[in-house]
């Protein structure tokens, strides 16, 4: 058949990522500024496009806007195929009515025509909520040597985080024998990664029977992996020992850009034999101006600096002004930080505008009672006024 | 009268003027020359053309044009990739023509008579890659329109200097702005009208112009149109007043890169109303060390700076190690210089490798260029 693909990724890109308030008001969370001038979702994307799988199906939901408009025809991630390539899949209308995704089984469940037009041997089930390089070829010739009907991609989690992931319980060959949903007294540590490998005819007829569970939730954690293995199938763990961040909550976004600072960073985004793309608008180079001072950052295209940046990642289209502090911050693109304001330890979303002499967040050590710091937020598209403050921890959705 | 964007053709020359700047060019076309920290110097017409809404452009090469096929590919990010129309590279020898290798602009339009011909065009626009500048051709489209002109040249009105027009064709104009005379590459200083090569015209007369000169031997558009049609045809200026630097020989190629420095030339040439295109490489952000200080210079995505860099302009993926002073240079993409080096009024092609110790300078009046891949 002309459009068969050996395997078909399907990306869950519809959460809200309600962790992070301000920042996904108005935009997915895959669609998240990260490291300058990516966005969670190039990860996933450029992964697949890496690992050979050419056809991926977006499944979108919540604010779909910014993130339609960032994968358009999938160009960038050379994602424009002839067969193939991406395709933004939002729920739909049929005849026997129109449902919203009702969890992530349901989900994939509702695109299974998607999936059968290219008539996969294998489906990979991925979310749009990770840091990660990974080569998912790998993994599916792991799935492909244990005959496996569903493999899971795991990691190894210090043990008082365990119980904020699914669980696995694996023997020595790889194999699981149970999986618990975030127990609340972890006794294994391999943490389940969201990535799944199926056969795909177990994929579809254990969606359609949990379909047709009306108690169920419709989730792949909650569901499906529990009735893979109560039903005895081969299911597989597949060890990941790479670097990978949940970049779900404000403190793990600001983390995870900070550590692309580190002397030695676990995330390589230079290295040319895994590139991350990402679809950029064209920009001249930044410029830094005559009283600048920058060091131990990342600057992106498009920019104009010309106050004092430390440990900071700058996104495109950035503005610093004569005077202004940046340090330990995250500046989503497009916005401007004017001049004498000082911005510590936060994150300024896109387009927004710190005006002159305000002041975001503060260094921790200048807090006394610890409990009351954390990192400041303004969230996209708004402004703080002159001489106004935003205090650490705080997350301001309005201009002030 | 009307017209539309889309019924104008442009025609690039690839070639011209490269002899003026034979190091830079010794392996590529004028057309692909490195600018400004990540385009190239066929970016600026192709994006102007693009933003104009035009959508048929040919571009014209006569020899070493592999880095500009390159660079070009498929004509993506200029929004030329079309079904119809779209970017055409024209290679020299798509029409013989008695002389071999074309000898100059009317015999590189005769070999791609046909190309013209085809797209059907009303108006043709002609610009050469020797400018920095974000041209506004539907401005241009419609004033030649308008004036009722056969020919309308863009031109700029200066006090230059002998060295400026050494290389150019000045005008000399009437006082409601037709070109009446024409003087090439005479050295004068002063008030001056000079041409920058971009010219409008309706299709059919550059058909016929061409046809007919080329017929005569002829093969100067400089000489044989503009300075011996000057009186024959309505040929009127037409003033550009905007930011633009022309590359005339290695110290005007280090000038215009130092002018986008200035962060107001640089926004008035780049800018999102009217953004210049390029080809993209997927590089990461910058990255500046720990102990890195970078004052004045112009830095593209994909750098790794651990030195001092002031007032110079870093290409896409250049590095520059621990302890390392650079001052005035123009290092073009995947330059690496190692630790402790002292590096100062140098121009480095791309991939040029300067190592861990050394002192490499130059006067500030006279660059030191060094080619490309080179290993110091």
């Amino acid at each position: 058949m002309y459009n068969k693909k050996e395997c078909v990724a399907m990306l869950l890109a519809g959460g809200q990522g309600s962790r992070l308030y301000a920042l996904t008001k108005k935009v997915a969370k895959p669609a998240v500024p990260y490291g300058g001038k990516y966005r969670i979702i190039d990860f996933p994307l450029s992964n697949c496009v890496n690992s050979g799988i050419d056809t991926v199906g977006v499944l979108t939901q919540y604010q779909p806007l910014v993130l339609n408009d960032y994968i358009g025809n999938g160009q960038a991630w050379n994602l424009d195929r002839i067969h193939g390539g991406v395709h933004i899949l939002p729920p739909y209308q049929t005849a026997s009515g129109a449902q919203w995704y009702e969890g992530t089984a349901n989900a994939i469940y509702q695109n299974l025509s998607f999936i059968e037009r290219y008539d996969p041997e294998y489906v990979v089930i991925l979310s749009g909520d990770h840091i990660y390089k990974m080569d998912y070829s790998k993994m599916l010739q792991f799935h492909k040597e244990k005959g496996a009907e569903c493999t899971i991609a795991v990691i190894d989690v210090p043990l008082h985080e365990a119980s904020r992931f699914g669980i696995m319980f694996a023997h020595e060959d790889g194999s699981v024998y149970d999986f618990v949903e975030k127990p609340k007294e972890p006794k294994s540590t391999l943490a389940s990664m969201g990535i799944y490998i199926f056969s795909t005819a177990t994929l579809k007829k254990y969606l359609t029977e949990n379909e047709m569970d009306e108690t169920a939730t419709k989730d792949f954690g909650k569901n499906i992996i529990p009735a893979l293995l109560a039903n005895g199938e081969k299911v597989f763990a597949y060890r990941f020992d790479g670097y990978w961040k949940d970049v779900g909550t404000i403190d793990s976004l600001w983390d995870a850009n900070m550590e692309l600072l580190a002397a030695n960073v676990d995330l390589d985004l230079y290295d040319t034999s895994w590139r991350i793309y990402s679809n950029n608008d064209s920009a001249a180079p930044h410029i830094i101006g005559k009283d600048a001072k920058i060091q131990s950052s990342m600057v992106t295209n498009g920019c104009y600096i010309d106050g004092t940046v430390d440990t900071s990642v700058i996104s495109g289209g950035v503005t610093i002004e004569e005077g202004a502090l940046v340090q330990y911050s995250v500046i989503f693109p497009g916005a401007t930080v004017k001049k004498g304001a000082v911005v510590e330890y936060a994150i300024i979303g896109e387009g927004s505008v710190v005006g002159e002499n305000a002041h975001v967040g503060a260094a921790p050590e200048t807090i006394e009672n610890k409990d009351e710091w954390g990192v400041a937020v303004v969230g996209n598209d708004i402004s703080v006024g002159d001489g106004k403050k935003v205090a650490p921890k705080e997350i301001i959705s309005e201009s002030i | 009268m009307s017209y539309n964007m889309t019924n104008v053709l442009g025609i690039l020359f690839a070639n011209a003027h490269e002899e003026s700047v034979p190091e830079l060019t010794a392996k590529r076309t004028m057309a692909s020359i490195p600018i400004g920290g990540r385009f190239r110097m066929v970016d600026f017409p192709l994006s102007g053309m693009s933003n104009s809404g035009m959508s048929r452009v040919g571009i014209i090469t006569r020899a070493n044009y592999q880095s500009l096929l390159d660079h070009i590919g498929m004509a993506r990010p200029w929004d030329l990739a079309r079904n119809t129309g779209g970017l055409t590279l024209l290679a020299p020898f798509g029409r013989n023509i008695d002389t071999g290798l074309f000898r100059g602009k009317l015999e590189a339009l005769y070999s791609c008579l046909s190309y013209i011909k085809h797209s059907e065009c009303e108006y043709t626009v002609l610009s050469d890659c020797d400018l920095i500048i974000n041209p506004d051709f539907h401005n241009l489209v419609e004033a030649h329109v308008a004036s009722g002109a056969d020919i309308t040249a863009v031109c700029h009105t200066d006090n230059y200097t002998e060295e400026d027009t050494r290389e150019a064709s000045c005008f000399n104009l009437s006082a409601d702005g037709r070109v009446e005379s024409v003087v090439i590459n005479r050295a004068m200083a002063g008030k001056r009208t000079m041409d920058l090569n971009i010219y409008v015209l309706k299709t059919s007369l550059l058909i016929s112009l061409v046809e007919e000169l080329v017929s005569l031997g002829k093969y100067s558009l400089s000489r044989d149109v503009m300075q011996a049609k000057a009186g024959e045809l309505d040929i009127r200026a037409y003033e550009f007043s905007g930011f633009y630097r022309r590359i005339c020989d290695l110290e005007s190629y280090y000038q215009a890169n130092m002018a986008l420095l200035d962060h107001c030339n640089l926004s008035k040439l780049v800018n999102s109303e009217r953004p210049i295109y390029t080809k993209d490489r997927a590089d990461a952000p910058a990255k500046y060390g720990f102990d890195s200080s970078v004052k004045d210079s112009l830095v593209a995505d994909g750098c790794v700076i651990e030195g001092v860099v002031e007032n110079s302009i870093l290409f896409r993926g250049v590095k520059v190690g621990k302890g390392t002073v650079v001052k005035n240079a123009i290092l073009m993409q995947d330059t690496e210089v190692g630790k402790d080096s002292a590096v100062s009024n140098i121009i480095t092609d791309k991939n040029v490798v300067i190592g861990d110790g050394l002192t490499v300078s130059s006067s500030e009046s006279c660059p030191l260029y060094i080619s490309k891949g080179r290993t110091l």
